[in-house]
């Protein structure tokens, strides 16, 4: 989906280098909305009063050459790779998911119920039933912004947002009552069964398999939108819907699909929360990774790979925040502020990137979504 | 019998408290939208203001300075949303994102190091009886509201003549219908869009005030709570009619405050599904009008001279 984008721009003569300034151009805008994120961050940091020097140091070492560190890293990486494949294949579709968070907390208490039902079945049969349940109820919640928005036409952005807040009050309601584990002192699940664990990859850490199933999807997904029909019929509902309905495809049904897998992906990040890190279900118990995938999956420009990488990148954030702030005495609210800023810049870098190339158009066109996503327009069928 | 007086006297004022916000907030949504400008950065424009009003009412004692230091503030982000959509033509969803987000990382960071014992109580806005009309018996506490109630009773009626019966709201209804017709008329489209949206900032940093300096009364992170959310589906509710905005908003606000109620009579609903009332009520309401509310023409279109 990115080819289009750069067919005005100028071209360098050899095959190879070609290739690379290509690539370059791609990522250039990303990488520069970080960079201007964290060069803000500082100026926070030296508001604060703290050395940013200091403060990223701390930050990185931590997250990135320590054990613990690194792991705590991969913990947070997990749920964000997964969330926000999800919005990145709601994207190629052109649909905005916003709600992945709700689809976070269903997903949890989907895998939550078979991991406490069906007692004693083996583990290759559990786990997988288990991260299914996850799937299902996410995907399951955000389809229904999904139909809503094709039978209905009510547009999916404000659905999902509102979806969020309800899913996030029910699981509170599931843990508070029908899931309560008996004498608890703060509302939380019972254990799931054992047969039900992601399994630990790094010893002593919190660390889990879940990083694996995030990092395979990301792979599958890559092959699967580029050279498969679905992934074909996908882009093509994301790039131009009333062609895609000329062209004989689904365009209502290929939207609601999207949506369900989008929301399963998000829902599978809770499972992995669920069945690999507390083993419980909590309240409360993202800490807003439906947002922060947003954020990742429009830096990573409809690229699934990139999202790896991204998704590392604010892992790196989350796992040595709170280490920067015992030794830098920086809030680890700033973390939030770089995260939120980089959507900021991404949308300017890449508006200044199209002026540039003098391209009137309007800027997300193959760019940074596809050209009609979000716009209010009614779904042509 | 008193009981029962109280009780509705409580909640025709809780159902105020609640809607007044909202309101603002949706009215700025309506500006921007009927300009074609669409806005889903209310949430992070009222969480600015909020959080700008608790600052500065703080830093200075005086709860005025905090609302002009709202509105202030507030606009400025109605600026970049304006600069983003409009100048450079970003997606108009992805800037509201953009602008969400970025509100809600940077007053959680700045509230760290101005809060740093957490809330703090602030110098509130006090109400301000209106004479005679107070002193009425039961309805007297109708006019015991602050100024920034009697202001919005005022804004609606006057909002509602100027869009439909004024030059300004021809202008502005021409800008989000037909930017091409109005650009041809001699109107200048980014013009009318950029002082839609920075005025909707400014009615956002209001509605942020209002729920920092007179209804809660400290600051919290992220304290807008999908409040700019749920104006949008009041707008789209309200069909882009001030009037009926407001009176989406009064419903969703209604809902807000019987939830409340309910909790503190102690009827036996679990209380989650009492807090995501609001916004159950909000998504029903847009599932009931689907189909019915047609958004203006242009909106979340971009519009340049040159293309065709």
């Amino acid at each position: 989906m990115n080819q289009p984008s750069i067919e005005n721009r100028p071209r360098p003569p050899s095959g190879f280098s070609q290739q690379a300034m290509q690539w370059l151009w791609i990522a250039l805008p990303p990488l520069a909305a970080i960079g201007a994120a964290l060069l803000v961050g500082a100026g926070l940091m030296v508001v604060a009063g703290a050395s940013p020097i200091v403060a990223y140091g701390a930050l990185f070492r931590e997250s990135l050459t320590t054990y613990y560190g690194f792991a705590n890293t991969l913990t947070k990486m997990t749920p964000l790779l997964l969330v926000s494949l999800g919005v990145l294949v709601g994207l190629r579709a052109g649909q905005f998911n916003l709600g992945g968070e709700g689809q976070i907390y269903m997903g949890g208490l989907g895998s939550l119920i078979v991991g406490l039902n069906f007692q004693g079945l083996p583990m290759w049969i559990h786990l997988p039933l288990a991260l299914l349940g996850g799937m299902l109820f996410g995907g399951a919640w955000a389809a229904i912004a999904g139909y809503l928005k094709v039978a209905r036409g009510l547009n999916e952005v404000l659905t999902t947002l509102l979806l969020n807040y309800i899913a996030q009050h029910f699981v509170s309601y599931m843990v508070n009552g029908p899931f309560k584990e008996p004498g608890a002192p703060s509302p939380f699940s019972p254990l799931v069964a054992e047969s039900a664990f992601l399994p630990g990859i790094l010893p002593k850490t919190q660390a889990h398999a879940g990083i694996f199933l995030g990092l395979a999807i990301a792979l599958i997904l890559t092959v699967v939108l580029s050279s498969t029909p679905f992934g074909y019929q996908v882009d093509m509902v994301g790039q131009n819907p009333i062609a895609a309905r000329y062209a004989n495809i689904p365009v209502g049904k290929t939207i609601v699909m999207v949506m369900a897998l989008s929301g399963g992906l998000a829902g599978l990040a809770g499972s992995c929360e669920v069945l690999g890190l507390k083993h419980r279900l909590f309240e409360n118990f993202s800490p807003g990774y439906g947002f922060d995938a947003i954020a990742i999956a429009l830096l990573s420009r409809g690229n699934p790979i990139a999202v790896i990488l991204t998704a590392l990148f604010f892992g790196t954030l989350r796992s040595g925040a709170n280490v920067m702030q015992r030794s830098a005495n920086v809030p680890f609210t700033v973390i939030y502020a770089i995260q939120g800023l980089t959507v900021l810049f991404i949308a300017i870098s890449l508006a200044l990137l199209e002026f540039r190339n003098k391209r009137s158009p309007v800027v997300e066109a193959a760019s940074l979504t596809p050209p009609n996503a979000g716009t209010p327009a009614s779904v042509p069928d | 019998m008193d009981a029962q007086f109280t009780f509705l006297q409580d909640y025709v004022l809780a159902s105020i408290r609640l809607t007044v916000p909202l309101a603002y907030a949706a009215l700025g949504g309506l500006l921007s939208e009927r300009s074609g400008v669409l806005n889903i950065g209310l949430e992070g424009m009222v969480l600015t203001g909020a959080f700008a009003s608790s600052a500065v009412a703080l830093m200075t004692g005086n709860a005025w300075y905090g609302l002009i230091a709202a509105i202030a503030i507030s606009s400025l982000v109605g600026l970049v949303h304006a600069a983003l959509c409009v100048n450079l033509r970003v997606n108009q969803l992805v800037s509201g994102l953009a602008i969400n987000l970025a509100a809600a990382g940077l007053t959680a960071f700045c509230a760290r190091i101005l809060f740093p014992s957490g809330t703090v109580a602030l110098p509130k806005i006090n109400p301000l009886p209106i004479p005679l009309l107070h002193s009425i018996p039961v309805l007297g506490a109708l006019f015991t509201q602050d100024i920034l109630v009697y202001g919005l009773l005022i804004l609606i009626p006057i909002g509602s003549y100027l869009l439909f019966h004024s030059s300004w709201g021809l202008a502005l209804r021409a800008v989000g219908n037909y930017p091409r017709a109005a650009d041809t008329a001699g109107l200048s489209v980014s013009w009318v869009r950029y002082i839609s949206v920075i005025l909707c900032g400014a009615l956002c940093g209001i509605a942020g005030a209002y729920l920092a300096l007179v209804h809660v009364g400290f600051f919290t992170e992220g304290m807008s709570a999908g409040k700019g959310f749920i104006a949008l589906a009041a707008l789209i509710l309200g069909r882009w009619n001030p009037v009926y905005t407001a009176l989406a908003c009064l419903l969703f606000g209604a809902t807000d405050a019987l939830q409340l109620r309910i909790q503190a009579f102690g009827i036996d609903i679990p209380y989650q599904f009492l807090l995501m009332l609001p916004y159950v009520a909000a998504l029903l309401a847009l599932i009931g009008i689907a189909g019915k509310a047609t958004p203006p023409a242009a909106l979340g279109l971009p519009y340049s001279k040159e293309s065709k």
